[in-house]
């Protein structure tokens, strides 16, 4: 077993070029387990009494054939597909920064604690600027104690982007509590970025452009990782820090790079969700994308581009399925044990295939 | 201040510390085993909630609180079958489906909450304590520490038994081989799969322990998440304890302390948001990482899957 199987069992080789072979076992691979977790869930569906068939059109339906649900899907790919970018730089450098959600939130709530305040003085574009750069350096604030402790100490960074995130998650409530409260309102949230402020829609619809910022995040890291000499060296830390030393690179500032850059953009999603979507931050608001897009990166195998139709089925997944909730009473959680089901079905069809070139070519 | 330095409140925190504690004790203690035998599981927090589930369930519609453990603790088990199966004999990535098992229990026990109990929200009875005859009449400390739930005294004694098996027993041996060397432990002859797969397994069962340790006597109802990271601080308990039992018993006593501060302040009317104390336990795991950072020993082998002759 190589190393990079060590830590990714899904993991292929970043240059190898599809071929027909390889499109054979994607199908294989990729669309029967996937299938399998449909035809599981809807079993489970039915013993809770529900109609399975009726329930996946009417997700599909409104997240996708729904002018409307077609448009949010869209905004709701945004966050998800920058906190994709976060993960793909972190986990390619073999970095596991379970943070994201406490970057997110802080990122967001110190958007929206600028945004409505600078909007009075300076030019839209400044506003939307400023706010996305102030997230990007709080997300990477946020991630410089772990980095710090992974790159000079060898502390595992699972859990301390752990406590990160639920430490973050609390401090960003106390900040919309007691510091950057609206006090023109009686419900605890922060001043709010009128809609015409925001991130442009884009012509004639409801889509956020913020759509644009993450496509591009994800394309951008996805290039940068598998093209770039950068990119390269981040790889050799992620597969084999030890070769990466004699290699002589500077693997703690790697590190501490790969983490600011990864919490960055996760601090990014929480600006454009703000700037582009909700205009301020309620207290207790969680939407808990970052530990949702783990599984999606991984299913991906670190690619951009299957990272994005993986988001995006996601993204139709999430917001079907909210509006499943309200019509059919089908809880939101039924999403996440589908996707789980998916993912653990997805790792066993990837075992078994090795096991099966395995086989063939002993 | 004099006000908080009641009996009534002191008793209340130091209870509410046990009570707090004890769950973070059987997940840290289950964590502790798997962790030394190799096996980075990150499916604790999942693990938890079925047993939380599984116990509630059992316990609401058996009225036995025993029986409820015992679902808990298979709740716990069966999750932890599945982590055993994927992680530890095929060798998948234990990390990544340490996640994907955590969500996916999220997700199913708050399904079944809402299918089975959404609307009525039942709540179970107090537990029953075991009184202690004469070491429950001491003030505050008495009633926290002497007259419990079984369960409480049983969790503690686990402590001391597994400190056995590790320091006495040649299962502990082979756990710790498992996951510093485990190549040299097969050598001799132990099954590595099999010493993994029962660390794993009863890693699941303590957790689904502490998981339904938090329904049945700490909450008296299931909430969905009702978990809320106690797991993962579980992880973090494992981690600093460095293979000593005995150390997972004073962090869990530590956390348990921070825990119950939050809602013993509150009652006490002491006006902070709880946001504010919400944060201590996990500022009290990063001021102690900061600190002993570079003291945090983790198993050679932690998170590699072994294959037999695989170099």
């Amino acid at each position: 077993m190589d190393e990079a199987q060590a830590i990714h069992p899904l993991h292929d080789k970043a240059s190898s070029r599809p071929t027909l072979e390889a499109w054979r076992s994607l199908a294989l691979v990729t669309v029967g387990p996937i299938l399998l977790a449909f035809l599981l869930c809807a079993l489970a569906l039915l013993i809770a009494g529900h109609d399975p068939i009726a329930y996946y059109l009417y997700v599909v339906e409104r997240g996708v054939f729904s002018g409307q649900g077609l448009q949010q899907t869209l905004t709701r790919m945004a966050p998800l597909l920058l906190h994709a970018a976060s993960l793909i730089i972190a986990f390619r450098a073999g970095i596991w920064n379970l943070g994201g959600d406490g970057q997110f939130l802080l990122g967001a709530v110190m958007a929206a604690a600028l945004g409505p305040v600078l909007v009075t003085v300076a030019p839209d574009w400044i506003t939307l600027i400023a706010c996305m750069l102030l997230a990007m350096l709080v997300g990477a604030l946020w991630s410089l104690v772990p980095a710090l402790l992974r790159a000079y100490q060898g502390v595992n960074e699972i859990i301390t982007t752990l406590m990160m995130t639920f430490l973050g998650t609390s401090f960003a409530n106390v900040l919309v509590k007691l510091i950057f409260l609206d006090p023109a309102t009686t419900v605890p949230q922060t001043r709010t970025l009128p809609v015409e402020d925001r991130l442009a829609w884009l012509p004639g619809t409801t889509i956020s452009s913020g759509l644009f910022i993450g496509l591009a995040a994800v394309i951008i890291v996805h290039l940068v990782m598998t093209r770039t000499a950068f990119g390269l060296r981040l790889r050799i830390v992620g597969a084999n820090p030890k070769a990466a030393l004699h290699a002589g690179l500077s693997v703690s500032a790697l590190t501490v790079i790969v983490f600011a850059l990864s919490g960055g953009l996760a601090g990014l999603a929480g600006a454009v969700d703000i700037v582009g979507v909700f205009g301020n931050v309620r207290a207790d608001w969680n939407p808990a994308y970052a530990l949702a897009v783990v599984p999606l990166v991984f299913l991906a195998r670190f690619n951009g581009w299957a990272t994005i139709a993986f988001v995006f089925f996601y993204a139709v997944l999430d917001i079907g399925g909210e509006s499943a909730a309200r019509r059919i009473g089908v809880p939101q959680y039924f999403t996440l044990v589908l996707v789980a089901t998916m993912f653990i079905l997805l790792a066993l069809a990837e075992w078994l295939d090795q096991q099966r070139r395995a086989r063939q070519r002993s | 201040m004099e006000a908080l330095l009641t009996t009534a409140f002191l008793t209340a925190l130091v209870t509410g510390a046990v009570t707090a504690g004890i769950p973070l004790l059987l997940a840290g203690l289950g964590e502790q085993m798997s962790e030394k035998a190799g096996v980075l599981n990150v499916g604790i927090e999942g693990m938890m909630l079925a047993g939380a589930f599984a116990g509630f369930f059992a316990a609401y519609m058996s009225e036995s609180i025993a029986l409820g453990f015992l679902a808990g603790a298979l709740g716990g088990f069966g999750v932890a079958l599945l982590m055993a199966l994927l992680c530890v004999r095929l060798g998948l990535n234990q990390i990544v489906i340490g996640i994907g098992l955590t969500l996916g229990f999220e997700g199913i026990t708050a399904l079944l909450h809402y299918n089975l109990f959404g609307r009525s929200y039942p709540r179970l009875p107090a537990v029953e304590t075991l009184r202690i005859p004469g070491l429950a009449d001491i003030p505050v400390l008495g009633p926290a520490f002497f007259d419990r739930p079984l369960i409480v005294y049983v969790a503690v004694l686990l402590v001391f038994v597994v400190s056995f098996v590790y320091r006495r027993t040649n299962l502990g041996l082979y756990l710790q081989a498992a996951g510093d060397k485990p190549a040299a432990l097969d050598v001799t002859g132990i099954d590595v799969v099999r010493i993994r797969t029962f660390a794993v397994l009863t890693a699941g069962t303590l957790a689904g322990l502490g998981g339904a340790f938090l329904s049945e006597v700490g909450a008296g109802l299931f909430v969905p998440f009702m978990t809320n990271g106690a797991g993962f601080i579980g992880i973090v308990l494992a981690m600093l304890a460095r293979g000593r039992p005995f150390w997972v018993l004073a962090g869990a006593a530590i956390f348990g302390a921070c825990l119950s501060l939050t809602t013993a302040l509150q009652v006490a009317g002491v006006n902070v948001p709880t946001d504010v104390i919400q944060m201590i336990p996990f500022a009290a795991v990063m001021a102690v990482l900061i600190i002993f950072g570079r003291n945090a020993h983790l198993p050679a082998a932690l998170g590699i899957p072994y294959v037999r002759g695989a170099r």
